[in-house]
């Protein structure tokens, strides 16, 4: 019962920092392309970067929600 | 009787569930080999052979073939370049950034081949269990830590053949600073406060080391592993069809892990050549703004 809380409370909690980062990554990329929308090719890339390294951080509690 | 019990196994329920750690498929004496480690051999053997092929129908005009590979190392040695500053140093750097790359990018997409379903039955713990021949390399974290010790390791070696012995220790244990606090406190009085400081943050750069290697390893452990999670999950909702999205999903995180790890490793490779000293920089800029 408890470890399966925790599992739950792990995921609960470690995925709400990566949430708010990839959705102002995103906003942010998609206020420069408005801005200056021939940049889109030239923000892709670091845009999909920042992204996966904020994914990594939710990924690490979905690492330790299994190892538990 | 016999009968019996061979159509009992068949009818139990073989569970298709993705463990955290690698089946073992075969055992040689002693040594194990599980399926992730049968994976990144077959991985290996591939750009082996690639490679070799590569070399020995290499032409002043490329073929088809030869063309695909040279856009690649192009434009990776670009990528590489907007973060060295340095061709030299890029091309330096090049062969280590490009096998973790191509190593890891090939480890990534044969984990999710449609060949995982060929594999073993085998009874464990709870009952029936399938286990793949092939699991990639990198869902395993055996292999990610190794890669990660190796890109942070041979940082630090090639700092000591770029910079030398001296310079890359001192990055950690900052005798330079300490020994500054007698040869410049008639200067600048500061110093005796500012060296210790240096220092610890100096020895904190050790622990930083640590936790390279622990975010470079679990990140794409993580990542990959998730991914064929994902992929176990879906399937089990709806065999046909749906899973073909997130197939393409998991073909796209393979790239962009691969190509993270490697630029990460450029990154600290890049770090570990260059030199910490900042007073030198600092007067040097200094030098610059007044000639101007």
């Amino acid at each position: 019962m408890s470890t399966e809380f925790a599992k739950a409370f792990v995921m609960a909690v470690g995925v709400v920092g990566p949430a708010i980062s990839i959705g102002w990554i995103g906003s942010k990329a998609m206020e420069s392309i408005g801005r200056n929308p021939e940049s889109a090719g030239k923000i892709l890339v670091p845009m999909l970067l920042s992204c996966a390294f904020a994914e990594a951080i939710a990924i690490y509690c979905l690492v330790i929600a299994f190892s538990i | 009787m016999t009968e019996a019990k061979e159509l009992n196994k068949i009818n139990e329920e073989v569970s298709h569930e993705v463990t955290l750690y690698a089946e073992p498929i075969a055992h040689y004496g002693n040594f194990t080999i599980t399926n992730a480690l049968a994976t990144s051999w077959a991985v290996v053997g591939i750009i082996l052979i690639f490679s070799v092929i590569l070399r020995k129908k290499m032409k002043e005009v490329p073929g088809k073939f030869q063309n695909i590979f040279e856009l690649v190392s192009e434009t990776a040695l670009s990528l590489f370049d907007q973060v060295t500053n340095n061709r030299k140093l890029s091309l330096q750097i090049f062969p280590f950034a490009i096998s973790a790359f191509f190593f890891i990018l090939l480890n990534n997409w044969f984990g999710i081949l449609p060949l995982g379903g060929f594999g073993l039955i085998e009874r464990g713990e709870h009952g029936l269990a399938f286990l793949p021949f092939l699991r990639g390399g990198t869902a395993d974290i055996n292999t990610t830590l190794a890669l990660a010790v190796m890109a942070v390791l041979g940082a630090n070696i090639f700092g000591i053949f770029s910079i030398g012995v001296w310079k890359t220790f001192n990055k950690y244990v900052n005798l330079k600073v300490l020994g500054g606090i007698f040869t410049k406190i008639r200067k600048n009085p500061t110093v005796i406060i500012v060296a210790p400081i240096t220092f610890f943050v100096g020895l904190i750069e050790i622990a930083g080391e640590f936790a390279k290697v622990a975010s470079l390893s679990f990140r794409l452990f993580g990542n990959i592993l998730a991914g064929e999670v994902l992929l176990a999950s879906i399937s089990a909702l709806l065999a046909y069809g749906a899973p073909i999205p997130f197939f393409f999903l998991e073909i796209l995180v393979g790239v962009i892990q691969a190509l993270i790890f490697s630029m990460l490793l450029v990154v600290y490779f890049t770090v570990a050549s260059q030199d910490h000293d900042h007073d030198e920089h600092e007067s040097h800029e200094e030098h610059k703004l007044v000639t101007v």
